[in-house]
């Protein structure tokens, strides 16, 4: 029965030449990524460990295969992060041969060029140490994960972002951006941030990576852990300042959705030990993945607007 | 708060479909137009809720500023307005891209603003689209903004053209409203080079038709909005295209493994290539044969492959060793682009800063940028009238208009109605980098070609 109906598929796709989703998605990030390749001098790419940076770099050796991709990697280490992701960060890295940069908070604390904040969240102090890594480097395009269905500011961001020498996002200065023509013209000084994922949303990313069997840092299946509550979300308790007084440390059966700073990224409460759960568990979901997991932007309305103004992705 | 506890036995037979790995779904990318008023964001607003596209929190945050303005209903309007200065203003300002999913269909929507002053969002939506969504006001029927909607599709090539005739609660749901809104679509439709266009009634503020069938509409026997858009045969027919592919990139690992290998980066912009087909390089001149065609796929499967189509983005290996590198066009020999060095083409303009006579440009087509000199004001398109009127002194912002350039070196390219693609460009500023314009090939013309156009 299967075979009659696998038949019938076949004979029809050749009638209609029309690309399942995923591979239509895939094709335009590995257009995006050439582009870059063949316009900018000095590219790099954003790499975190993190599932986007992973999918990302997935693509990119895609798009360059058999050689490897021509550009570096850099990551703005908050001194805050999941030490299994470092882990997995240099893994990945040593396993494709590939230059990383490392940009570390820590050391900006460490010589006054930057303060720690009150509430101990240091995603907003990532920026210098970026803008300084970009500029010292001579980066003039600089590739992020960033999707468009992740929150209502980057959902009006361009796939070309003109980033001016404070790397501010300005958006009412976008370029407007038409067929797959992306004009990353700048002038010295400015870099372009370059977002290949625009166009996935979580689903497709999950769906992506259990179709191509991509691995990922362990934290993003279901595991036990110690953790404490605050704002509503699962903090894991460790020597970036939590918890505080009054919070109780308990273990329990978490895993995350999205992976940044410890100080400001939550787990959810989760059984999904494979990819298979957790894209039934996202398909469920009724919450978006920053609003189950992200401290930084409920601090307002605008919270993603206001920091992409300021430089940051 | 934010916390959820998600029972997988518990999901609905939808979300089951959504992620059953043997379901192959295509993209469907589409852009909506519409007036101030018209609802769009609502009906935006209606779909993505009703395909269970928006999320509790998402959901909660409209609620809560919706109550602190004082509304009854939770404002649709506001899932969409991203921008502080757009919720500030009640407006939309700039493109704003939305994803929802059914079963049969994953959609990427371009949701732009309608007004007039910002006609140049509407084009950069519609670039990409595949269909548009047009809004119109069921009291109001058709009006001004509505035929520069369609003119605007007409000109982007967009095929099919669904029409939301919103607000139909607001006139009791009477046929012959909707019918006679439907003619006069019908005829607008036609002077602007739209074969079909789907009429759908709806209340996009109470739900009828946009996803569930309305009991208020008993005279309507078509599909809902949703319906029609999973339905809908978009399908490109690359087997009957020319193939096209510029060169993005020339990969040459000079590796041990591959000391040898040299491949030619690039999206099919349209048709077939397998192994064999003889190609030529455009504009060199150079002709040879497709002797290898490399796509990393899924896990498994293998790189080298007897065929590829549009729009796979694949690495071409060719039988001779040819100077070949990015802004060159890889064309099936038997049928290649045209090669002009004097182009006329049609413009929008999407910079503050008017084109006029003697403007000197890059142009940007396909991969490749070249300079260009804009010789010639043609016409101008009254989007009043759509009719071309005489030519103008300048095309000013959101103006659009027939104009012709000089090229500095000779590109390949189609008329924009046969191969968008490889059809159309931007005007590029040499000063700032700034995007002027984008254009759309006309061959129609009376051009002179490369080959005879002499100093």
């Amino acid at each position: 029965m299967t075979t009659i109906d696998r038949a019938s598929v076949a004979s029809s796709a050749a009638a209609d030449l029309r690309l399942d989703h995923l591979d239509d998605l895939e094709a335009e990030s590995i257009h995006i990524f050439r582009e870059v390749a063949g316009e900018f001098e000095r590219p790099v790419l954003l790499f975190s460990g993190g599932k986007d940076s992973v999918l990302m770099l997935h693509l990119a050796v895609k798009a360059f295969a058999p050689a490897k991709p021509p550009f570096t990697l850099m990551h703005v280490d908050t001194g805050h992060n999941f030490p299994e992701v470092l882990t997995f960060r240099d893994e990945t890295v040593e396993r494709l041969g590939l230059r990383l940069v490392v940009q570390k908070v820590q050391d900006y604390i460490d010589d006054g060029r930057l303060v720690e904040r009150p509430d101990g969240t240091r995603n907003p102090l990532q920026t210098r140490p970026l803008l300084d890594g970009i500029v010292e480097h001579k980066f003039d395009a600089v590739f992020g994960g960033g999707r468009r269905d992740e929150e209502k500011a980057r959902a009006k961001e361009r796939v070309f972002s003109l980033r001016d020498s404070f790397g501010a996002w300005d958006p009412r200065r976008q370029r407007p951006e038409l067929w797959e023509l992306y004009n990353g013209r700048h002038a010295p000084g400015e870099h372009v941030r370059v977002f290949p994922l625009s166009n996935w949303t979580e689903l497709d990313v999950w769906r992506y990576i259990a179709r191509e069997q991509i691995e990922l840092p362990s934290l993003y299946y279901a595991h036990s852990r110690e953790v404490f509550r605050r704002d509503g979300m699962w903090l894991c308790a460790g020597d970036w300042g939590g918890p505080r007084q009054g919070e109780d440390v308990e273990t329990r059966t978490v895993r995350y959705r999205t992976v940044g700073d410890m100080s400001c990224t939550g787990a959810v409460e989760s059984t999904a030990t494979d990819v298979e759960a957790v894209i039934l568990e996202v398909a469920g979901s009724r919450l978006t993945e920053r609003g189950a997991t992200r401290a930084d932007d409920r601090l307002s309305e605008a919270a993603m607007e206001d920091r992409k103004k300021e430089g940051y992705f | 708060m934010a916390t959820e506890t998600i029972d997988p036995d518990a999901l609905s037979e939808s979300d089951r479909m959504l992620v059953d790995p043997e379901a192959s779904r295509d993209l469907l990318r589409l852009a909506t137009a519409g007036s101030v008023d018209d609802g769009k964001s609502t009906l935006v607003g209606r779909l993505l809720f009703d395909t269970k596209s928006v999320l509790a929190d998402q959901l909660d945050a409209v609620e809560r500023v919706s109550r602190e303005r004082g509304l009854q209903h939770p404002d649709l309007a506001l899932l969409t307005d991203g921008l502080r200065a757009e919720r500030e203003q009640g407006i939309t300002i700039d493109v704003a891209y939305r994803y929802f999913s059914t079963p049969t269909r994953s959609y990427i929507l371009a949701d732009t603003p309608g007004h007039v002053q910002y006609t140049r969002n509407m084009v950069t939506g519609a670039s990409t689209a595949e269909l548009a969504l047009i809004l119109v006001d069921a009291r109001h029927g058709v009006l001004e903004q509505t035929r520069r909607h369609l003119a605007v599709t007409g000109l982007l090539g967009i095929r099919h053209v669904a029409v939301a005739v919103n607000k139909m609660d607001l006139v009791d749901f009477s046929e012959s409203v909707f019918t006679g809104i439907v003619a006069e679509l019908q005829r607008l439709a036609g002077h602007v080079g739209i074969d079909a266009v789907t009429a759908v009634p709806v209340s996009a503020l109470l739900g009828d038709n946009v996803v569930t069938r309305s009991a208020h509409t008993p005279w309507y026997d078509g599909p809902t909005m949703l319906e029609h858009l999973e339905t809908v045969e978009v399908g490109a027919s690359p087997q009957d295209e020319a193939f096209r592919m510029p060169v993005q990139y020339v990969i040459r690992p000079q590796s041990a493994e591959h000391p040898d290998y040299r491949g030619y980066a690039g999206r099919i912009t349209s048709g077939v290539v397998e192994v064999g087909t003889r190609i030529q390089v455009q504009p060199e001149g150079f002709t040879t044969t497709v002797v290898g065609i490399d796509r990393v796929g899924r896990p498994g499967e293998p790189v080298e492959r007897e065929r590829a189509h549009a729009p796979q983005s694949v690495v071409l290996r060719l039988a001779d060793d040819l100077d070949i590198s990015r802004g060159d066009l890889i064309s099936e020999a038997a049928r290649p682009a045209t090669e002009v060095k004097d182009l006329e083409a049609t413009v929008a303009v999407l910079s503050s800063r008017p084109l006029r006579h003697r403007d000197m440009v890059y142009v940007r087509v396909g991969t490749a940028t070249v300079k260009g000199l804009v010789t010639d004001l043609v016409d101008t398109l009254d989007m009043t009238t759509l009719e071309r009127g005489p030519a103008p002194s300048e095309l000013p912002l959101n103006g659009i208009g027939t104009i012709r350039l000089r090229l500095g070196r000779p590109v390949a390219v189609d008329d924009y109605a046969a191969a968008r693609r490889t059809g159309s460009f931007l005007l590029i500023s040499p000063d700032d980098g700034a995007t002027l314009a984008a254009g759309m090939v006309q061959l129609t013309g009376d051009l002179v070609d490369a080959d005879s156009w002499l100093i």
